[in-house]
């Protein structure tokens, strides 16, 4: 397990000057995930914000190979990267000590959403490679678009908070258990608000043999609408209130990585983001109370799973 | 030239068999692929191969044809020498892979067995899907036979990988009609095609890591139009290539190929342009017109894409009367695509012959001598003076 001293020494593997908003939750994923890999990796990457602004060509922020493809073959291209990485070692075409990682990135639209069948696909045929989803919660490179995985209530440009509609009115989908259901050996969820976690997460995925996979809580102050400087903090409220727990399956075995004793009231969460300002208007209390019963629900589930009380 | 031509054995087998066949002679580093008719068999054949040790690939049992041609990319991006093979749906379910894979300059080799498009639902021979992805950059390489089939599959592999092109290359045949009827032909040995292949050697790879280089980029209006050029650029290469390397495949088989085949066009007056296994009952037709004293021949276009539309244009501008016969539509257009091309080559020819397209056989309805006979007498008005019609026409629909 990585001290943030030994961190500071490593290189950055996405460079600065790409032209990310500022705050953005999905390089300080990125960052913060190839912290946690050594020696030389291969990176791949969905159609979307992190591709779009870190290789406009002819420059590029990755210091790794990389490769993006489209939008929702991420799992799929890194497959045959990989693949191609067991038959020529096998064949003597690369050294027998050289060791390649694998990583696949997409944001949730890209994952959750028109990617998932190409995830499931990777996962299931068990390429030893690390897919890392960073969650922002909407399709975010075209203009805050409603995913899978956006919250419930949460106003997007094609779920907005109206006169008859109160933002989106389906829970998100719990990419993670979805994951976990692939039997593979590793699977995490993680926030860019626990640095350590995300870091000694990424190595464990990186360690392991074959598929393993991270989900990442990685805002966009755009979408959410908070300030620019407030990525971590609104994060953190996510991990605390219990919207978005950390915990990791190990070979099926759950394992919750921060369990406070008492979690946060989801409004604090919800509150200081603009994409929820209509849940609290006056006669929307319903809405929050729904949105804390389901947080509840699944901490509980969460809990029971991990055999915690 | 004095050449030893390499031994040969004779076989009765597939279409679909033999091309499993080349691909295990190949040893490709990576396959992906998933199964749909009538392409099924390859990738069914060359799984026992692999199963049989018979090959040392890393097979790739993805979930979708879009995944196929995605893992296909990654692996040919890394470095690998890469093949799949679909038809149809598949096919179209790849098409928006089938332009960045050209554009990342990969050279992958796919088997497309056409088959109709959706919809109805039809499973069996036409041309419908490789000619709706005719625009993608990719070569396209028709054969007649299983013959053709297995030869054009060697080829292509240095065809892709030549260091001019470096672009995909799709190797097509007919459906059920080539891809499942038994056929005799003649295959190499192993060895032979071994060394014909040679390895692939890559100038830039995903795993060269000690070189780290960025694959599919964003690209602003700035240099997009610089990209396509280039991809133009290559693919019009290609016709260089591929005579070159048929050139050397003629030397090891004694089967020489060309951008496209002439039979008993020389002194012709008339001629039909058709592509791939049509073009044996349309030389067969010939044989018995020309019994007959009437003076057709045929083109049997191989090289699709880039379309050789000058040396066609050559081959055909001393005819009086040319049919193009499409084994698929260009909805909405005047003919099929392949009659648009030959029209379209022939446009700036002096004293040009008259063209009259036809679409036939579409979702695998039999095209016998009877109807290509049909063609010859209609030509031969053509050529005394009558006026083709703008549209092309629907031979044998039933009214």
């Amino acid at each position: 397990m990585a001290t943030i001293k030994e961190l500071s020494k490593r290189e950055d593997l996405l460079s600065g000057g790409h032209s990310l908003c500022a705050g953005c939750g999905a390089s300080i994923a990125v960052r913060q995930v190839l912290l946690g890999v050594r020696g030389p990796v291969v990176c791949g990457s969905a159609t979307g914000c992190l591709e779009v602004s870190t290789t406009s060509f002819p420059m590029t922020a990755w210091k790794t190979s990389f490769i993006h493809n489209a939008f929702e073959n991420s799992a799929a291209t890194m497959s045959g990267v990989e693949a191609a990485y067991q038959v020529l070692k096998r064949k003597g075409k690369i050294p027998a000590d050289k060791r390649i990682k694998f990583v696949a990135f997409g944001g949730d639209g890209g994952t959750y959403d028109i990617g998932l069948q190409s995830l499931s696909g990777a996962m299931e045929r068990g390429h030893d490679m690390v897919y890392v989803c960073y969650d922002n919660g909407a399709y975010m490179n075209t203009g805050i678009q409603r995913s899978g995985a956006t919250p419930f209530g949460a106003s997007t440009t094609t779920s907005p908070a109206g006169k008859a509609g109160q933002g989106k009115p389906q829970w998100r989908k719990d990419l993670t258990q979805i994951m976990a259901a692939h039997h593979i050996p590793y699977v995490a969820q993680a926030s860019v608000s626990h640095w350590k976690d995300l870091v000694d997460k990424a190595e464990k995925a990186f360690a392991v043999e074959g598929p393993a996979f991270l989900n990442v809580l990685a805002p966009c102050p755009r979408g959410w609408r908070v300030p620019n400087d407030m990525t971590i903090e609104i994060a953190k409220l996510g991990v605390q209130t219990g919207f978005w727990p950390l915990y990791e399956i190990v070979d099926g075995e759950y394992k919750i990585s921060f369990k406070p004793k008492e979690l946060k009231p989801v409004v604090d969460f919800l509150k200081p983001q603009g994409r929820f300002k209509h849940l609290f208007k006056p006669g929307n209390e319903q809405l929050l109370e729904t949105f804390q019963s389901e947080v509840t629900k699944s901490w509980e589930k969460l809990k029971k799973l991990a055999g915690v009380e | 030239m004095a050449t030893t031509i390499a031994t040969q054995k004779p076989v009765a087998m597939t279409g679909n068999g033999g091309c499993a066949l080349a691909m295990k002679q190949i040893n490709p580093d990576v396959v992906a692929a998933y199964p749909i008719t009538p392409q099924t068999t390859i990738v069914e054949e060359f799984a026992s191969y692999v199963a049989n040790g018979a090959v040392d690939t890393e097979y790739i049992n993805v979930e979708s044809e879009h995944s196929a041609m995605s893992a296909s990319m990654g692996a040919s991006a890394a470095g690998a020498r890469v093949m799949t093979a679909t038809s149809s749906q598949g096919l179209a379910y790849m098409w928006e892979l089938l332009s960045i894979a050209a554009a990342m300059r990969l050279p992958i080799v796919m088997h497309n067995v056409n088959r109709a498009l959706s919809g109805p639902l039809n499973i069996h021979c036409d041309q419908s899907d490789s000619m709706g992805a005719r625009d993608m950059g990719w070569i396209h390489l028709f054969g007649e036979n299983a013959q053709e089939a297995y030869d054009n599959t060697i080829m292509s592999i240095r065809i892709a990988e030549h260091a001019d092109i470096l672009l995909p290359v799709m190797v097509l045949y007919d459906g059920f009609i080539i891809s499942h009827a038994i056929d005799r032909f003649e295959v190499l040995e192993d060895a032979d095609v071994k060394a014909f292949v040679g390895e692939r050697i890559p100038e830039r790879a995903l795993l060269d890591t000690d070189n780290p280089m960025t694959f599919g980029p964003f690209v602003m209006p700035a240099y997009y139009t610089e990209h396509r050029y280039a991809m133009r650029n290559a693919l019009m290469k290609a016709k260089d290539v591929v005579l070159e390397v048929s050139k050397e495949y003629g030397a090891l088989t004694g089967r020489t190929y060309g951008l496209f085949e002439e039979y008993k066009l020389d002194d012709a007056e008339i001629g039909i342009v058709v592509i791939g296994s049509t073009a044996g009952t349309a030389k067969y037709v010939v044989d018995e017109m020309r019994a007959k004293g009437i003076k057709v021949g045929v083109l049997k276009p191989r090289l699709f894409r880039p379309f050789p539309a000058e040396e066609i244009a050559g081959a055909l501008s001393h005819l009086k009367a040319v049919a193009v016969m499409d084994r698929a539509d260009s909805l909405g257009a005047a003919g099929g695509p392949v009659s648009l091309e030959v029209a379209s080559a022939l446009y700036g020819v002096a004293n040009r012959p008259e063209v009259q397209g036809y679409v036939y056989g579409l979702g695998g309805r039999e095209v016998g001598p009877d109807l290509i006979g049909s063609v010859v007498e209609d030509l031969q008005k053509i050529a005394a003076g009558d006026k083709p019609t703008t549209a092309a026409k629907y031979l044998g629909v039933k009214e």
